[in-house]
């Protein structure tokens, strides 16, 4: 084996595999281990009651949405935040981080209370008849609230480091405003914009605390599968529980695994080539 | 086609980049704006090229006023000191942006742009690395894309931004001369920015140089030279011994003072170092009353003559 500076290979790598073993492997496959006293037959018909299918359509459905939307805003607040210099700057960059400091239940509350048909910003949708607190919509500003900071802190710091330059270069070549980010600016930053949608997306799909307050939680409509889970265990069904976490598990696997191939390909066509 | 430039301020906060500049830039010439950092030549280049805007003042192109028009409709070509290629984009996509991004009607039809391509990277001399993407490519390389990439708009005028800074010194020397005979080629009005005073003697038809945001001297490296308009021309374009002389103190390059032993007259002094790797040798004397050692420099075969070592006494006549 070759020689290095810093020994230690085989010390971190049983480290590693040791803690990702008792942190992460053990009390997943403990889920499943669970999930298989109902047998194949039994879990299909506890994974497909159309009170648990609606339950993913809301979770990975609106979990999606809110982490696109931020996939917008999040690279414009990422884009003043790095670009511009303004008074209380510092104040503004301190607060993205706000959802991932504040317990999600206070969110929850704050979020409900605002946007309750009453409330200071519920009220004025209320008269567009639109009711967002108590209905997906609800679920869908909560899940946007928390995954704000995922998108803004994974976009910063490669903003940072782009070539004005560049921008500067196809500006002189004729190139348009919407030009040049579609065409310079977007490829830059596209691979780090995945990563921050994947990570709010993922945090998303397993959020609890914030959305029960704001959602309503009604069957077939407002449900997210984390709350039928702890329904499901209320009830003392904890293999009923652990069955549709074993699909959340899975789905979730498969989706980051999409996420992360797609990211690695516009990372490597971003870099031209070679990685 | 000409660029003139006529009384351009611009200030950065409270810093003041350029103060009411003036110049004239003449068609199909070679021009080098030369001065040390934070002297502005680079804020000028930038403002010319429409990256930058000034206070006060105008720019005209061949007498047209565009002190307002953005840089993509100024049809300059602009290349970056770091060269600023797309590295997502192949070399042929690179220098196709300029064409891809015109409207369709005045977009040429892909087997012109692919004409256009192979025609300029001929000009370049790197033929055939179309689909070759920028970090695959050299620094010297790179800089020829970028030329390439400003060129392929067709534009008026070429502007460069130290365009040979980021090179090592064996590339450096070799693409100064090969711009020299690209613009003899080419004919394109052409200034660059530059830090090195060896670049712009040896590069330009005409020399500006810049100090604290104002002009100091316009001219050939010829005049620029031998005729330094100020203090600040003088000491900036080489090394300036500064001796007594009848009427106060003279400013006198190091080629152009003679030394000599046992001879009578001139100055006196003691030999204190005597460094003679390249093509001159340099010769520090100590001259009494002075501080600072007169540097005195000599040919090969002069230092032969004279084989001087250190402690000899010598005689310094200018």
């Amino acid at each position: 084996m070759r020689r290095r500076i810093l020994p230690g290979f085989g010390l971190t790598l049983g480290f590693t595999l040791l803690y990702l073993g008792l942190i992460v492997l053990l009390p997943l496959s403990a889920t499943v281990w669970k999930t298989s006293s109902l047998g194949l037959e039994g879990f299909w018909e506890v994974a497909t009651t159309p009170r648990a299918l609606a339950s993913y359509r809301v979770t990975f459905g609106l979990s999606l949405l809110a982490a696109l939307v931020n996939g917008v805003f999040g690279v414009i607040v990422a884009w003043m935040l790095v670009r511009y210099e303004f008074p209380g700057k510092k104040l503004v960059d301190a607060m993205v981080d706000l959802p991932f400091a504040l317990p999600t239940a206070v969110a929850g509350i704050a979020l409900a209370t605002l946007y309750a048909p009453q409330g200071w910003l519920g009220r004025w949708f209320e008269e567009f008849g639109i009711k967002v607190a108590f209905t997906p919509a609800g679920i869908f500003v909560a899940l946007t609230f928390i995954g704000l900071p995922f998108v803004v802190r994974t976009v910063q710091p490669v903003l940072e480091q782009a070539e004005r330059e560049l921008e500067e270069a196809a500006a002189s070549l004729g190139a348009t405003w919407w030009q040049t980010v579609r065409r310079i600016i977007l490829p830059v930053l596209l691979p780090s914009i995945l990563t921050g949608v994947a990570m709010a997306f993922a945090r998303a799909i397993g959020e609890y605390g914030s959305v029960i307050f704001i959602a309503g939680n009604m069957p077939m409509i407002s449900e997210i599968t984390p709350l039928l889970i702890v329904i499901k265990l209320e009830q003392y069904d904890y293999a009923g529980a652990t069955a549709l976490a074993v699909v959340m598990l899975v789905a979730s696997f498969c989706l980051l695994l999409v996420i992360n191939t797609l990211q690695w390909w516009t990372a490597r066509r971003s870099s031209g080539g070679v990685a | 086609m000409k660029i003139e430039v006529q009384g351009i301020s611009k200030k950065f906060g409270r810093f003041p980049a350029l103060h009411e500049v003036n110049l004239t830039v003449p068609s199909g010439k070679l021009v080098a704006l030369l001065g040390p950092s934070g002297s502005g030549k680079t804020t000028l280049l930038r403002i010319i090229a429409g990256l930058e805007f000034g206070d006060t003042g105008r720019i005209l192109f061949d007498g047209r006023d565009v002190t307002e028009l953005p840089a993509g409709k100024r049809q300059v070509g602009f290349v970056f000191q770091h060269y600023a290629l797309f590295r997502h984009l192949t070399v042929f996509r690179n220098i196709t942006f300029g064409l891809d991004v015109r409207p369709r009607r005045l977009r040429p039809s892909p087997v012109d742009a692919a004409k256009r391509v192979a025609e300029l990277l001929k000009l370049v001399q790197l033929e055939g690395l179309e689909s070759r993407f920028p970090p695959q490519l050299s620094g010297g390389q790179r800089q020829r894309i970028a030329l390439a990439r400003a060129l392929a708009v067709e534009p008026k005028v070429l502007l460069l931004d130290e365009p040979f800074g980021a090179l090592d010194a064996k590339v450096r020397k070799d693409l100064r001369r090969w711009l020299r005979e690209f613009h003899e080629r080419v004919h394109i009005t052409t200034l660059f920015v530059t830090h090195d005073q060896e670049e712009a003697l040896e590069l330009a038809d005409e020399v500006v140089v810049l100090h604290e945001g104002r002009i100091q001297q316009i001219g050939t490296p010829e005049q620029i030279y031998h005729q330094p308009a100020n203090e600040f021309v003088h000491t900036f374009l080489g090394n300036v011994n500064e001796l007594p002389g009848s009427g106060g103190t003279l400013r006198v390059r190091p080629h152009e003072i003679l030394i000599g032993k046992n001879e009578e007259g001139g100055l006196v002094g003691t030999v204190v170092n005597v460094h003679a790797a390249g093509p001159v040798v340099r010769v520090l004397v100590r001259v009494p009353d002075r501080t600072d050692p007169v540097l005195v420099e000599l040919s090969q075969r002069e230092h032969s003559g004279l084989g001087l070592v250190e402690n000899d006494r010598v005689t310094l006549s200018y």
